[in-house]
């Protein structure tokens, strides 16, 4: 959990840099009949999220010399979550390709026949319902077109039903 | 009797057939949501909020405050027939609505806790209604030096008041401040932080994105973890016998109601507290005042009463700010903000003049979703027992779709369904670290109006930086605000005062 803390606070610090170069782009400091510039708010906030991100750091150095270390992941925990954010990446990955539609069926299919252990049935009601409610809800009730990639052609048929 | 007025003409706009069918189906998701452990209000409002667009903006925000509402009815749910709090807010609900549903009395607990949201969310409706319009009336004389002022406070008291690490807090704060500070900068119009110049960063990172990532995807990856263990879902029938025998019950717990809920609407104003804190200390309360306090954690039906009237007082507690000043008291009433600023629909004093038919209507509206709650909520047990045995695969699948559509659906741009999978990711570590989030999504919807009203401020008082102090109201925020920021230093100094006198007296 320590270990867990030092890094994240490096992290955190490193990101309050990079987000401090980034802001110093516009005037940080007084302009003048101005008041602030528009870099002050942003640069001085992460001036603050810099020191705020040690201070974690120092507490996690000073504490792993007291305490024991208490892991902060789990063996089993690292590869469900991992897996699952692997196939969260992918799946939107292949959104803007092969399309919504593609990547829903794969993402359902994975997830509750492999990842889940469900029963096909249940596999199969799930995956096959829930894009064609998506499909209802977004395009044809909210009028919000899902990116369909290279799948769009198959889409026209449906777009003269119900445009 | 003003006020009363206004109210009976919210009445004519809620009670609309329309409006009508907007709770019910709002109070009959949020149960749902709140039942399920892991999901609580926020989530329910973060992932649902996209899908708001089907329906009018005043009708949008009665169905979120619907789905607020009945969450907070819906987390007992599964404390008592599972063990695991739906929610955190429900936690103090486990504490005797277990034991009691092991005794075979979940029905009896189930009532209890219907019946107990029910009255906490009807004293708060009242105390809201009174405290709305003066509230309001204050907020009218306030400029930008007091807005800053308030929202300074608003962050401050997470710092001192949050059971969190203070240096965790902070990180979070600023996290949040500076995320909404990303795109084009409100006064010069020039653009900052685009990070690898990414053209998708002009316009922003929306709370939406921030939010949907941290309470959606974050949770789903959460609970993943948590939801290894077997959970047995313990059975529970509903006869007319026993809602009788409870009601007769419940009439002898009236004190502890009424304390419960007057705990929970104060403390659930508070940004920092809310409804966790205040059911936690309603239970507390209730547990010292009893004659028999042993017998509490052991299946006392008041141990169920007192936070169930204390969190659903404090999540319409935690409105009041929100509506009446423009600042959220806790992280589902900061997304229900940021939903009324996308539809156009300011929250603050602003609004109760210029949108009375609106305001009147949402307040109007928690009465008749209060009262659809409790009807729904005992209605709907044995659908709930039903739906708590779904395999958490399938609620987390069916989640995770929500989420990347959703987050799809509001700005249609690739780039923001990315930003939600990093926070995801992101949000997943940090809450595992015991970072907060509430500060975090406070900070991305407060941070724009924080940075207008502290430059407005000094532009208008040439730069005089004092200005904020020496206006009465605004001085007085101040004042509050560097006292709340200052006590985790108070509280340390006494601690190691503390530590250090034995010693030396030895």
């Amino acid at each position: 959990m320590h270990r867990a803390d030092k890094n994240i606070s490096l992290v955190l610090m490193g990101l309050a840099i990079y987000f401090m170069w980034h802001a110093k782009e516009l005037p940080i400091g007084w302009v003048p009949s101005d008041g602030p510039g528009g870099g002050a708010f942003p640069f001085w906030l992460s001036v603050i999220l810099f020191f705020s991100a040690l201070g974690v750091f120092l507490s996690a150095l000073r504490a792993s010399k007291q305490k024991a270390n208490i892991p902060f992941f789990e063996p089993e925990t690292v590869s469900s979550v991992t897996k699952v954010s692997i196939a969260i990446f992918v799946t939107v990955a292949i959104m803007a390709t092969l399309g919504t539609y593609v990547a829903l069926l794969l993402f359902l299919f994975w997830y509750l026949r492999i990842f889940g252990k469900h029963s096909l049935k249940l596999t199969a009601i799930i995956t096959l319902i829930t894009p064609v409610f998506v499909f209802f809800f977004f395009e044809v009730t909210l009028k919000i077109l899902l990116p369909k990639g290279i799948t769009e052609p198959l889409f026209f048929p449906l777009y003269n039903l119900f445009f | 009797m003003e006020t009363l007025g206004l109210l009976l003409d919210g009445f004519s706009t809620s009670l609309s057939l329309f409006n009508i069918m907007i709770v019910v189906a709002g109070v009959t998701a949020g149960l749902f949501i709140g039942a399920m452990p892991g999901l609580g209000s926020v989530n329910g409002v973060a992932i649902v909020l996209p899908l708001t667009f089907l329906v009018p903006p005043e009708s949008a925000i009665i169905l979120l405050a619907a789905i607020y509402y009945g969450a907070m009815y819906g987390g007992a749910v599964s404390s008592i027939l599972l063990g695991i709090p739906g929610a955190s807010t429900a936690v103090a609900t486990t504490f005797d609505g277990r034991p009691m549903a092991q005794q075979g009395k979940a029905g009896l607990a189930l009532i209890t806790s219907a019946v107990a949201s029910f009255v906490g969310g009807t004293v708060s409706v009242i105390l809201f209604t009174v405290f709305a319009v003066p509230l309001a009336d204050v907020a009218l004389a306030f400029g930008p030096a007091e807005e800053f002022a308030l929202v300074l406070l608003a962050f401050t008291t997470f710092v001192g008041l949050g059971n969190d690490n203070v240096y965790k807090t902070m990180v979070m704060i600023m996290l949040g401040l500076v995320l909404s500070t990303v795109g084009l900068d409100l006064i010069s119009g020039q653009p900052r932080l685009i990070f690898f110049d990414l053209p998708g960063f002009y316009s922003g990172i929306s709370f939406l994105v921030l939010a949907i990532g941290v309470y959606g995807v974050g949770e789903v990856l959460y609970t993943i973890e948590t939801s290894n263990k077997n959970t047995e879902v313990t059975n529970a029938r509903i006869t007319f016998a026993e809602l009788g025998a409870g009601l007769r019950e419940l009439v002898k717990l009236w004190k502890t109601m009424t304390l419960g809920s007057l705990i929970g609407f104060f403390v659930g104003m508070l940004p920092a507290a809310g409804a966790t804190p205040a059911s936690l200390m309603a239970y507390g309360m209730a547990k010292s005042s009893s004659k028999k306090p042993e017998s509490f954690g052991k299946g006392n039906i008041e141990g169920v009463a007192a936070p169930e009237t204390a969190n659903n007082a404090a999540s319409t507690g935690s409105l009041l700010p929100m509506l009446t000043l423009g600042i959220p008291g806790s992280p589902t009433t900061a997304l229900l903000l940021g939903g009324m600023v996308i539809w156009g629909l300011v929250p603050g004093p602003m609004l109760f003049i210029e949108q009375p038919d609106f305001v009147w209507g949402l307040i109007s509206s928690l009465y008749t979703a209060n009262f659809a709650s409790v009807i729904i909520n005992i209605a709907l047990i044995p659908l709930f027992v039903w739906a708590l045995r779904m395999p958490t695969t399938v609620l987390c699948a069916l989640v995770l779709v929500l989420c990347i559509i959703g987050g799809f659906a509001p700005s249609q741009k690739m780039h923001d369904v990315w930003l939600i999978v990093a926070f995801g990711g992101a949000g997943y570590i940090l809450r595992k670290a015991d970072y907060p989030l509430a500060p975090l999504v406070l900070a991305i919807v407060l941070g724009p109006l924080m940075e207008k009203s502290f430059r407005q401020t000094l532009i208008a008082e040439q730069g005089n930086i004092f200005a904020f102090f020496e206006r009465p109201l605004s001085g007085t925020f101040m004042c509050l605000a560097l006292l709340f920021f200052l006590l985790p230093l108070i509280k340390y100094a006494r601690q190691s005062r503390l530590k250090h006198t034995p010693i030396t007296s030895s």
